[in-house]
């Protein structure tokens, strides 16, 4: 994986709340056997008329959306299932994070694993990006630190072990095959139920 | 120190503790797999050359892009498109290459993954399991921590049978009183989901607890735990007791004999100690609900089947679930006519769901303005139910009986809405698109969905009972 320490970009804007993982990629879409080329089904049914032909009034359709690379959603983003094809589907777009006040669980930790930056802010915070579609924002993984246009700058919260590991471009995986000792020594005396 | 059942399970899979800079490592007793979120992590256990660690733990199946029309499965057209047929090919090559056992479309003991693993007895009292797929939810049902995981994580427990979780915070769901006849778990769940919001149980773990809960059977139960996740939940749990146990004692791969008596007295210290604390309570009263039905785009916008859908001007994304929906605020439901019927999925697929809807079916039949559509959760629910002759009561009514699946509920399989039609099921998401392109569904129980599809309008069951 890529390292991450700063991200510039401007921002398009979902407003819309519970964006769930069924609208950022439909499951007809999931018959796939690799995490790429997803991008093009993004938000397939909000992009797309049903003859295929894209819907002029929805902002990823907009010349404006061009080369963003953060999105901007409503209340609790990522909500629904655990597909792991939305985070890909958004990297492969271009998006490489989203902010939100809320976002769901299963969504955020896939998000991580595969840096995409998941990052929750507080409601003015948010209601400011939500009313400044396109506005350039910079996130600062080092500093956990948002930077808006207005000049103002807030801290956001990330895992500090998920940081580490976005910062120096490793994965989780690795951290979890050098537990292999103590995982063994569990299994010597783990009571299975 | 007094602790919650959450607790418990969570210490006694501690393999490493959390701490400020890294997350715990947890156990994982059980690893479910299907077809759908596996080929990626096989993938990267190929490339880094690794292997599946426990294999012993893990268990595969295929349902989510599975055919269920009988000449489909048995009859040599394995699945319905490419792209579904190589997913499905997939996992029975890797699953050879791992030696993983693998339950595949000729096995009698196939089924919908949530499903399987109860009906089998490897869903038991304090185990952790995990499976891809958000309704793993489902297994906590049994006091176990149960949830869903990603692709990449299913790699994990691959590799290593442990993931790298932060402890969740705990949530008490006290229902208190019983439900009223014609008022299933499945009504209790969309109330729960409705009161606490969707977003209400995110960072948590529920376990619901009072009157109601322990008067619920097993299958009940599984329904109830099933939709945590509708509430953004990590997972939910009830405490294991003699129904757990009596469910549980004459499945397959439960233990057996000395085994048996010593498994049981672990889990009867499973449940949360008298004084332990919650870091969130809500409580209901079960004996005012009423059948519920859902009204919107998300499983949280829900309204007793004798309401009228509510009223919030200038909120724009409610307004778009309308408009979506057709329903205007303030309009009643009931009366609506309806174009599908569904009963099924890893919410409603089991016996006890069947024999429900079949109560209301016999003798009747299917309005001609329906297609109602029957799916079995699992091959053994299928040979239960043609066992005591549901099947005949579905197909004189003029459903369509399958093999199982998950079919309608995700529409990955061929079986979907059409475009604009209204559909009444009994699966758990009722998002833009979830039963296909367009489709616009309505959540209620197996009851509420026999009985709109006999009127061939949204109809209460209780009308019917």
């Amino acid at each position: 994986m890529d390292k991450i320490t700063t991200i510039c970009s401007r921002t398009v804007v979902l407003p819309a709340s519970n964006i769930d993982t069924d609208q950022i990629i439909p499951a007809r879409f999931l018959t796939t056997t690799t995490r790429t080329g997803l991008g093009k089904q993004l938000f397939s049914d909000w992009r797309y008329a049903p003859d295929g032909s894209p819907k002029g009034d929805f902002v990823l359709n907009q010349p404006q959306a061009a080369g963003c690379q953060v999105l901007v959603g409503g209340r609790n983003f990522g909500c629904g299932s655990s597909r792991e094809h939305a985070p890909w589907a958004l990297l492969d777009y271009g998006f490489r994070a989203v902010i939100s006040t809320e976002i769901a669980d299963i969504f955020r930790n896939n998000s991580l694993m595969n840096g995409l930056l998941p990052i929750v802010v507080d409601e003015t915070t948010s209601a400011w990006l939500i009313a400044n579609p396109g506005s350039e924002v910079t996130l600062d993984l080092a500093t956990t630190t948002l930077q808006l246009a207005n000049g103002m700058s807030v801290k956001f919260p990330i895992d500090p072990f998920a940081r580490y590991c976005l910062l120096n471009g490793v994965d989780e995986l690795g951290f979890l095959l050098q537990q292999a000792d103590r995982i063994a020594a569990y299994e010597q005396q783990h009571q299975d139920n | 120190m007094p602790k919650t059942m959450f607790q418990k399970v969570w210490e006694q899979h501690e393999v490493a503790a959390e701490t400020v800079e890294t997350p715990a490592v947890l156990y994982i007793d059980l690893h479910l797999i299907h077809e759908v979120t596996t080929p990626q992590a096989f993938e990267v256990l190929r490339q880094k050359g690794l292997s599946v660690r426990r294999t012993d733990l893990t268990l595969a199946t295929m349902d989510h892009s599975t055919p269920t029309r009988t000449e489909q499965v048995f009859g040599g057209v394995p699945v319905t498109t490419t792209a579904a047929a190589q997913q499905v090919q997939q996992l029975e090559r890797n699953c050879a290459a791992a030696s993983i056992e693998l339950l595949n479309m000729r096995s009698d003991l196939r089924g919908i993954v949530h499903i399987i693993g109860p009906e089998l007895g490897l869903t038991r009292p304090g185990r952790t399991i995990v499976c891809g797929d958000s309704h793993t939810s489902t297994h906590g049902a049994f006091g176990a921590l149960a949830f869903g995981i990603g692709t990449t994580e299913v790699g994990h427990v691959f590799a290593t049978q442990c993931i790298l979780q932060r402890k969740p915070k705990t949530f008490a769901i006290n229902v208190n009183q019983k439900l009223q006849p014609g008022v299933t778990a499945k009504d209790l769940v969309l109330a729960i989901i409705g009161q606490i919001g969707v977003e209400g149980g995110t960072g948590h773990v529920l376990e619901y607890r009072g009157e109601a809960i322990r008067a619920l059977n097993m299958e009940e139960r599984m329904t109830v735990c099933n939709m945590s996740i509708e509430a953004g939940a990590r997972a939910g749990m009830i405490a294991p007791d003699e129904t757990t146990f009596g469910y549980l004692a004459d499945k397959p791969r439960s233990p057996h004999g000395a085994a048996w008596e010593r498994a049981v007295e672990r889990w009867r210290a499973l449940p949360t100690d008298p004084g332990a604390t919650f870091d969130r309570e809500q409580t209901l009263d079960a004996a005012v609900l009423e059948p519920m039905i859902s009204y919107g785009t998300h499983p949280g916008m829900v309204i007793p089947i004798t309401g009228s859908v509510p009223d919030r001007k200038g909120d724009p994304v409610f307004d778009k679930a309308l408009a979506y929906m057709g329903f205007a605020a303030g309009e009643a439901l009931r009366d609506r006519p309806v174009n599908v019927v569904f009963i099924g999925s890893c919410t409603n697929g089991r016996l006890g769901d069947l024999r429900s809807a079949a109560q209301l079916l016999r003798g009747r039949k299917v309005a001609s303005n329906v297609r109602m559509l029957v799916v079995p959760g699992s091959q053994q629910v299928k040979a239960a139910a043609e066992a005591e002759g549901l099947d005949r009561i579905f197909i004189d009514a003029g459903a369509d009986w399958r093999e199982s699946g998950c079919s309608m509920c995700i529409g990955m399989n061929g079986d979907t809405v059409a475009r604009g039609e209204y559909s009444v099921s009994t699966s758990n998401r009722n998002f833009e698109g979830r039963q296909g392109a367009g489709a616009r569904t309505l959540l209620a129980s197996p009851l509420t969905a026999a009985a709109s599809a006999i009127r061939g309008r949204i109809t209460d069951p209780r009308e019917l009972l």
